[in-house]
């Protein structure tokens, strides 16, 4: 099986690490993953905001990039939906009929981390190790758009050492909505506010979700409110090992007191 | 005596006062939590809700697809059955008819049911500048138009008012325009409604003129359906001699079997009960009993504006139930009157934009007016595809800018995003500059996110709307597809390197 990782953009600019990370854990589940160096985005940020024509381009460069693999795994729950749900819209938009096809090769094959995980590889338990107190958020696009149902929770439960809590309203959306957290900033921040209550009324150290666009939105706050909360992906949590705990963006033992200089400065 | 959403401001700057209202933003939240909880309830006893669903929407489409046959059918039924039809091209037509009616029968006074369609086309207002008043009947409604306020919900229009405030309105407005309220009036729900029921039996008695919506018409037998739960609506339809009724052209089926769904998924989506108290259906006259002179008026006002939008029209299977409002995290946080329509909410978002066009500022700005959450979507009892119609609005609203001589700010940063994103060659450029910037960022910047690494604390010019409540991760040193090939997909000393 040809395994390609499509990272985002999001991830490729911003969270370098979670991208490592799914790097590390699908190796580590013996699968040969590959970066196909073509990619960029999947083009939702054009579409949800209303640029059509504008996505044309992106989402040929997404076929292009991704055209003979079997599986194309994603660390977004988002883009995942934009794949299989939008690209056909921009497609038929762009009244090409070569691109409508190539996107009903790309679309179907087009999965999200867990689905990934837990349907293609029929895996919950990863090996993985993380101690640590954690609630799980469970991104609108994920749960709704592509119905990823309790696949997260499944192979949250297996990690070792791990202490799960419930987030109370788990199901509302922080707010994100993309562009919608700029053009209705007010409302997102409120949305947010919310989210960022229910999260620290669970004592969890760290937040988990599947897309890194709403952990830098929900993170975003816990960071001002000085909340003592941090945001992690679910790729980075599932990649841990007992050898590697602390390798990613968490805080490492040793690397404290460095930090500790750096906020010194 | 009412308000007006005329003149109101685009969302994003109604929403931000809506937000600032800390009254408003209790009463919403403890509305919306316990109705969307009923809701859930009544829906998870129903084993075969999906195929219920579905069932609606087939209904709905299917009138839709077919829709100036069924409406021919419905007015040669209604005229059968004795009632007068009137068609209206939008709401100054179809206020003009009810004007006429109500003066032909020297009236100066009309009550009302609870009416979606009647407060679209501003019927109040109307009647008013030709001298008629129009009490509104429904309690909420009351509550409203006692208020001089706008209704803030479709099905529970003064949900953003809690009982003290209702107890202020009453005492305050009721004098004025009939019984007054009891001296000893509390804000107990049960004193208040005994308030309401006295002030309103005067009118209901005394009025000679009804005006109604319906919530459906059935083609072939002409008749006409309000579903309600107060019995104020049943009063109206028949204690006065004349009624009026003004439909949707869209709120019409072909036969009675049609309403079997949509009467089961209606009551539970809306006010999360099994059944609704009060169904009224009457077709055309019955000699000697209720009405004796029944004006139908059917009423296009956008809807076959929105019937011609591919993707939009389903918007018009739409039972107002308002599920979606009751579920919809911007709705309830903000309310409905910063949608500034009688159709808030996600389905107002979409309604509004396919009935009149996006080319006011306000109504381009409803579209945006949603995370895209999806939760709509989910409850819609006729599955409308909210977000994807919302998409699609978004899309009409952009499109339409595409002839400005000077592009907005916006489409300048997407085209140019557009263009880096067409070809990874320039996004790996892009990546270069950002790593600079993080690098930059990194030095200067004294925020730290929780996890230890750098944010940027609050930045000036479009990065403020989210810096502004929001700390900024510093983009880090070294982009993905810079470590991939850098360490050979992480073959090679991958480890290093975190970026932040």
């Amino acid at each position: 099986m040809k395994v390609a990782l499509q990272v985002t953009c999001v991830n490729d600019a911003m969270f370098p690490d979670t991208g490592k990370a799914v790097v590390r854990l699908l190796r580590r589940l013996g699968v040969d993953v590959d970066f196909p160096a073509a990619q960029t985005c999947c083009g939702q940020p054009m579409v949800n905001t209303g640029y059509l024509d504008e996505a044309v381009p992106v989402v040929r460069a997404f076929v292009d990039a991704f055209a003979g693999y079997d599986a194309i795994v994603t660390p977004s729950g988002s883009c995942a939906g934009s794949a299989r749900h939008q690209h056909a819209i921009v497609a038929e938009r762009s009244g090409d009929p070569a691109l409508a096809k190539a996107v009903e090769q790309t679309a179907p094959r087009t999965y999200e981390l867990t689905e990934f995980l837990v349907d293609v590889l029929g895996v919950t338990d990863v090996g993985a190790y993380f101690p640590h107190r954690v609630t799980y958020h469970p991104t609108c696009h994920s749960l709704r758009m592509l119905g990823v149902g309790d696949r997260p929770r499944q192979l949250l439960e297996q990690v070792r050492g791990i202490q799960l809590v419930d987030l109370p309203m788990a199901t509302e959306c922080c707010g994100f909505g993309g562009t919608f957290a700029l053009k209705n900033a007010d409302t997102s921040v409120a949305m947010g506010a919310d989210k960022a209550r229910h999260v620290r009324d669970t004592g969890a150290e760290v937040l988990v979700a599947g897309d890194n666009s709403c952990l830098m939105h929900i993170g975003g706050m816990l960071s001002r409110q000085r909340a003592g909360v941090r945001v992690m992906h679910l790729a980075e949590v599932l990649a841990a090992t007992e050898a590697s705990e602390g390798d990613s963006d968490g805080p490492a033992v040793d690397a404290r007191a460095e930090s500790f200089e750096g906020d010194a400065r | 005596m009412s308000g007006t959403f005329v003149g109101m401001p685009a969302f994003p700057t109604a929403a931000r006062a809506a937000l600032g209202d800390t009254q408003l933003r209790r009463n919403l939240a403890h509305a919306t939590h316990t109705i969307r909880d009923k809701r859930a309830r009544v829906v998870a006893e129903v084993e075969d809700w999906e195929e219920l669903r579905i069932a609606g929407a087939a209904v709905k489409e299917a009138a839709l697809r077919d829709l100036a046959t069924h409406l021919e059918t419905l007015e040669a039924s209604l005229v059968r059955a004795g009632a007068t039809v009137h068609w209206a091209r939008d709401a100054e037509e179809a206020c003009a008819i009810v004007a006429s009616v109500t003066r032909a029968h020297g009236a100066d006074e009309v009550v009302k049911v609870k009416s979606m369609a009647t407060q679209e086309i501003g019927l109040n207002e109307a009647l008013e500048a030709e001298g008629i008043a129009a009490w509104e009947t429904d309690l909420a409604e009351l509550i409203v138009q006692l208020g001089e306020d706008l209704p803030s919900h479709i099905l529970v229009p003064a949900i953003h008012r809690n009982r003290a405030e209702i107890r202020e309105i009453f005492r305050r407005r009721m004098g004025a325009v009939g019984r007054p309220a009891p001296e000893a009036l509390t804000d107990e729900p049960a004193v208040l409604a005994g308030a309401a029921r006295e002030h309103l039996r005067e009118k209901f008695l005394r009025a000679r003129v009804a005006v109604s919506g319906a919530n459906f018409a059935v083609a072939d037998t002409g008749t006409l359906v309000v579903v309600e739960s107060e019995g104020n609506g049943r009063m109206c339809l028949t204690l006065p001699e004349v009624l009026i009724s003004v439909v949707g052209i869209e709120k019409v089926v072909a036969t009675w079997d049609e309403l079997d769904p949509l009467l089961r998924l209606l009551p539970r989506s809306s006010t999360g009960e099994r059944m609704n108290p009060y169904t009224s259906t009457w077709s055309g006259l019955t000699p000697g009993d209720g009405p004796q002179e029944v004006h139908v008026v059917l009423l296009d006002n956008g809807r076959t504006r929105a019937l011609a939008d591919e993707v939009g029209r389903q918007a018009l299977r739409c039972i107002r139930c308002s599920a979606c409002l009751n579920v919809c995290p911007v709705y309830e946080r903000v309310g409905g009157h910063a949608y500034g329509s009688v159709y808030p909410g996600p389905i107002g978002a979409i309604l509004n934009p396919l009935l009149n066009g996006v080319s006011d500022e306000q109504t381009a700005s409803l579209p945006y007016a949603s995370s895209l959450c999806g939760a709509c979507f989910e409850v819609c009892p006729v599955r409308i595809d909210i977000p994807s119609v919302l998409v699609d609005q978004r899309a009409a609203v952009i499109d339409s800018h595409r002839g400005d001589r000077v592009p907005k700010q916006e489409a300048l940063a997407m085209k140019a995003a557009a263009w880096t994103f067409a070809d990874a060659r320039r996004l790996r450029w892009a990546e270069r500059a950002s790593g600079l910037a993080g690098r930059v960022l990194g030095r200067f910047s004294r925020t730290t996110l929780p996890g230890g690494r750098t944010a940027a604390g609050r930045l000036p010019g479009p990065a403020a709307g989210w810096t502004g409540a929001r700390d900024l991760p510093a983009p880090p040193r070294e982009s993905f597809r810079q470590w991939w090939d850098r360490t050979d997909g992480g073959r090679d000393g991958g480890r290093q390197g975190d970026g932040s």
